[in-house]
């Protein structure tokens, strides 16, 4: 098995709210803290990204926006005017405009067009070996199949054509498990492992790209052992509650109320990871990411993360 | 749509369920749209009375199955009343619940606008259908208002709610149906069906082609432009119909709920959502917000209590100890306080956020329907009605 990081390329995906962006911009964090030259990808692009870092928007050119982090955000058309330029080595691009609009309509309209704009420049970023490892926020558990399984659908659609060639050296990529992983990411909720394990089925069964690991996030901390848990019950009880408020000299009901939901939300959630323990092929990893109690993106939040993602990586 | 004002807003659907027609559920994924959507409508089937269907898209198996729905698909399907009855409720209506099948929908598009049978059959046979259909952009979301907008039409509801798909981008379906008809009257749809009416290519698109050859092979662009073509037989049929989705979702009887969590990225696509509902003249019912932590994690005294407990906990527990000798040994009771005080504070830096954001997202709706934290799944449909009560009150 491929430690996560020694991949050079990441898709980092979940049920959407689980914190894939967080997850992803504190993954890329790790690898760049490491020495790695490290490209992160935001392919949905909603800002997430910018905001995890507190910068100015990304865009299509990569800008770096920590020390060996260049951080940038999808965009097909420039995909398809990037590859048009290198391919097709077609001398005037202003040219293409319109035809780029049309080609963006096509793209929109015929299957897996625009998936492996996605797809193709990201691999293409690992082939030229510009970077240590690309770190994707993708696509979320709904649409990421789609997208990984695009090289291989055209591939099986296009029978001859640039496209078609173009399929072949992605595929490869893709498929080599040291070089591409995907990231599920989920929080102990029942939909986010529901979608998680479906996802992991699917991803076997439509893609040839390997799960590498799955991050559980949002993971509360075991508040009391078992015997503190008994004792935690006496303070429970009226005459238990009547003693404390005593001592305390005010009502203690409250905080009491907030241990115990602390205690329950812990259990509830303790059950659905069993569920996605239990239904996880063997040999995917599982990442442990707690409860952070604050706020939840921005440098802070990104820097949290990557040391909870370092710690449960043995770095 | 009421802007920025001081005055405490409304707390429940009620009145917005009683009179509307069409109330669609949106919001980012994960927030508990479909839930939502459910319990609003089991609510109103249980207290207002008339014919209501939930239109959901994807529902967890443990709602499907509080529904008593483990097997349907385009079929609308009656909760029975016994699902009530166990309960505790004599519902004063009928439930009834639908599941969207963006396939088997599309096939029924293209059944009722087909020409003629052979073209309906060219298209359903064509390999390029599936594919197109299944991940033509925003073809997820279009079929989700057609389908609303056939319901409604039918008269066979006094009310619909529907749960809407999970879109990268919430705004998405909004602008389906117009997308939808635009793309059927635009040009480039033309142009791109030229090579299946004439090998001649015009000479205006012939640059397009050269590369679009280079790029895709002619076969496949004769496919696709053959595709195109058969689909343009249905023009007039289709553009017409988007247009009537259009104004179904404009219309007075028609409204939206938007659905977050108070965590700052949904709730962040919520205000988005909301404002792209004011840009368009939609009617902006209600906001919900879904699993927010109880506000009495704010109270001070309470937090003064915590603090002491956190801080130093040993007098506390030595107090405790003495006056309930069963509670043992001091040195355990004062982790337990400590720990006890500690989670407080924990939590209550959480809901600080939420009462933060829960004011921003409050802004511009005229309700907000708040619904606590639930620690457990719903698993039948007195959960749904538990949660529903949220919504009511």
């Amino acid at each position: 098995m491929v430690a996560l990081l020694d991949r050079r390329l990441v898709f980092v995906t979940g049920k959407g709210g689980v914190g894939k962006t967080t997850i992803a911009a504190g993954l890329a964090q790790l690898a760049a803290s490491q020495g790695r030259r490290t490209l992160l990808c935001e392919v949905d692009a909603k800002g997430h990204v910018a905001d995890a870092f507190e910068t100015e928007p990304t865009e299509f050119t990569p800008r770096e926006v920590a020390p060996g982090l260049w951080a940038m955000s999808m965009n097909t058309e420039a995909s398809l005017r990037e590859y048009l330029g290198l391919q097709l080595k077609l001398p005037l691009l202003s040219r293409i405009g319109p035809l780029a609009r049309t080609f963006d309509f096509v793209a929109n309209a015929a299957p897996g067009v625009k998936e492996i704009l996605v797809v193709g420049k990201l691999a293409y970023e690992v082939r030229e070996r510009h970077y240590d490892i690309v770190v994707v926020d993708a696509a979320a558990s709904g649409h990421i199949v789609g997208q990984l399984a695009a090289p291989q659908a055209i591939n099986e659609l296009v029978r001859v054509g640039t496209v078609r060639d173009q399929t072949g050296w992605m595929l490869e990529i893709l498929s080599d498990p040291a070089q591409t992983g995907v990231v599920v990411v989920a929080t102990p909720e029942e939909m986010p492992v529901n979608e998680t394990l479906e996802l992991s089925a699917r991803l076997a069964e439509e893609t040839t790209v390997d799960l590498a690991a799955v991050v559980v996030n949002r993971v509360l901390p075991e508040l009391f052992t078992r015997g503190e848990e008994e004792l935690f019950r006496e303070l429970r009880t009226p005459e238990g509650t009547a003693a404390l408020r005593e001592a305390v000299g005010g009502e203690v009901d409250v905080v009491l109320d907030g241990a115990e939901l602390a205690v329950r939300m812990r259990r509830t959630r303790a059950e659905h990871l069993a569920d996605l323990r239990a239904g996880l092929p063997p040999g995917v990893d599982l990442l442990y990411v707690p409860e952070l109690f604050q706020r939840t993106h921005g440098v802070r939040a990104t820097a949290k993360i990557a040391e909870a993602l370092g710690a449960e990586l043995g770095y | 749509m009421a802007a920025d004002r001081a005055s405490p807003v409304a707390t429940s659907l009620e009145p917005l369920l009683a009179a509307k027609e069409i109330v669609i559920c949106c919001g980012a994924g994960g927030v508990g749209k479909t839930t939502t959507a459910a319990a609003a409508a089991a609510m109103a089937a249980a207290h207002l009375g008339g014919k209501v269907l939930v239109i959901t898209v994807d529902p967890a198996r443990r709602l499907a199955n509080a529904l008593g729905l483990e097997r349907f698909g385009n079929v609308e399907t009656r909760i029975p009343d016994e699902l009530f009855a166990a309960a505790g409720v004599e519902p004063r209506g009928e439930l009834w619940a639908a599941m969207l099948d963006t396939k088997q929908s599309w096939d029924e598009l293209v059944r009722s606008h087909a020409p003629d049978a052979a073209t309906r059959d060219a298209i359903l046979a064509n390999p390029l259908y599936e594919n197109i259909t299944g991940r033509f952009v925003q073809s997820h979301d279009y079929i989700a208002m057609e389908r609303l907008y056939e319901i409604h039409a039918s008269g066979r509801y006094d009310l619909i709610v529907v749960d809407t798909p999970p879109t990268r981008n919430a705004i998405d379906f909004l602008e389906a149906p117009e997308r939808m008809a635009d793309f059927f009257s635009s040009r480039l749809l033309r142009w791109l069906t030229v090579p299946a009416r004439s090998r001649a290519f015009t000479v205006a698109s012939r640059p397009f082609y050269t590369v679009a050859d280079r790029i895709l092979g002619t076969q496949f662009l004769q496919d696709i432009a053959e595709f195109f073509l058969l689909f343009q037989t249905m023009y007039d049929g289709f553009v017409e119909r988007a247009r009537a989705v259009e104004r179904t979702l404009s219309d007075k009887r028609t409204t939206f709920v938007v659905v977050s969590t108070l965590e700052p990225s949904p709730a962040r696509e919520a205000d988005f959502f909301i404002e792209a509902l004011r840009r368009r003249r939609f009617s902006l019912g209600a906001v919900v917000l879904n699993k927010v932590l109880p506000t009495w994690f704010l109270d001070r005294d309470a937090t003064r209590v915590a603090l002491r407990l956190a801080r130093d906990p040993r007098p506390l527990a030595e107090a405790v100890a003495a006056a309930v000798p069963r509670t043992g040994d001091p040195a355990q009771v004062a982790r337990v306080l400590a720990e006890v005080g500690e989670s407080f504070l924990n939590f209550q830096v959480v809901a600080t956020r939420e009462a933060e954001q829960r004011h921003e997202l409050s802004r511009h709706a005229d309700v907000v329907a708040t619904v606590p934290y639930a620690d457990h799944d719903i698993t039948d449909l007195a959960g749904l009605l538990e949660l529903g009560a949220a919504l009511w009150r």
